[in-house]
């Protein structure tokens, strides 16, 4: 029984100390010329859209016509 | 769809500043940054011209060319945007933008400069579509709501035009033809219109001789 928790606590302190050969790089690369950032979503894939393009500009058109006056009046 | 540009009618622009507080507004943006100012010359003087100027999406944008970090991308809208969290706000791309569009907050005795904030055209940045995370940092994404830039939906006078540039050219060009220009499109006449219909002719007087 004790051999049992003794090799459980060597097996845990192993994976502890394993855990930091996992450490992520913490110098950044830059790639010349190249956005380095996170990537962005487009506008329709947003919940008011679903991924619906089409649906998505068709808003923009229609808000686009807004700002005409000669056609609102 | 074309690129997302914005267009301002130095004709019609009464520096109202309310595009400047829209922004303020949707973008709860901190004292010090302007994403959107209005410019004026020749302020008081007849004829004086006055512009909204923010971000204007460069098609080749000076910003991104200079940035050490390349934390600047294009979507595919026409939209520049950056990565705050790559940002070290060296303060390059304030340099070398012909707006000043950049900005930078600025705190304490001596004044620690921030990250760089600018006009995102109401699209966020590269976090989750109108989470709270892209709130914090670039402000409202009304384009992934299906809306245009807050200050060109609110302009008053419709002098500031943000959206499709194809649109915007049609509805601008449409403007000129149908106001005219030079001189005849300054003053009072602009202002109130001119007068459609012709004075009452009065009743001829009966009885009386001819």
């Amino acid at each position: 029984m004790r051999s049992r928790a003794l090799a459980f606590m060597l097996a845990l302190a192993g994976a502890i100390v394993l855990s930091g050969c996992g450490e992520k790089e913490q110098v950044v690369v830059y790639k010349q010329g190249k956005y380095q950032g996170k990537p962005d979503s487009k506008p329709w894939d947003a919940t008011a859209f679903g991924g619906d393009k089409a649906k998505w500009e068709a808003s923009i058109r229609a808000r686009n016509q807004n700002q005409n006056e000669y056609k609102r009046m | 769809m074309a690129r997302m540009k914005f267009i301002c009618d130095a004709e019609r622009c009464i520096e109202c500043n309310g595009c400047v507080t829209a922004c303020k507004n949707e973008h709860e943006v901190p004292w010090g940054v302007n994403r959107r100012r209005v410019v004026t010359i020749n302020d008081g003087v007849p004829g004086e011209r006055s512009m909204s100027v923010a971000c204007m999406h460069c098609s080749d944008a000076p910003c991104q060319a200079v940035c050490p970090v390349d934390c600047f991308y294009k979507t595919e809208e026409g939209v520049v945007l950056h990565d705050k969290d790559l940002c070290i706000g060296c303060g390059y791309c304030f340099y070398a933008c012909p707006f000043g569009a950049p900005q930078f907050p600025q705190s304490g005795a001596f004044g620690l400069r921030g990250k760089m904030d600018k006009c995102t055209f109401c699209a966020g940045g590269p976090e989750a579509d109108n989470s709270e995370d892209e709130f914090r940092k670039y402000g409202r994404n009304r384009l992934a709501e299906g809306k245009l830039p807050a200050c060109a939906e609110m302009c008053s006078t419709k002098a500031l035009l943000g959206g499709d540039a194809d649109v915007l050219s049609d509805i601008y060009r449409e403007r000129v033809l149908k106001r005219g220009k030079g001189a005849e499109i300054w003053g009072w006449a602009t202002a109130y219109g001119k007068p459609e219909q012709k004075p009452a002719e009065q009743p001829a007087k009966t009885g009386e001789k001819s």
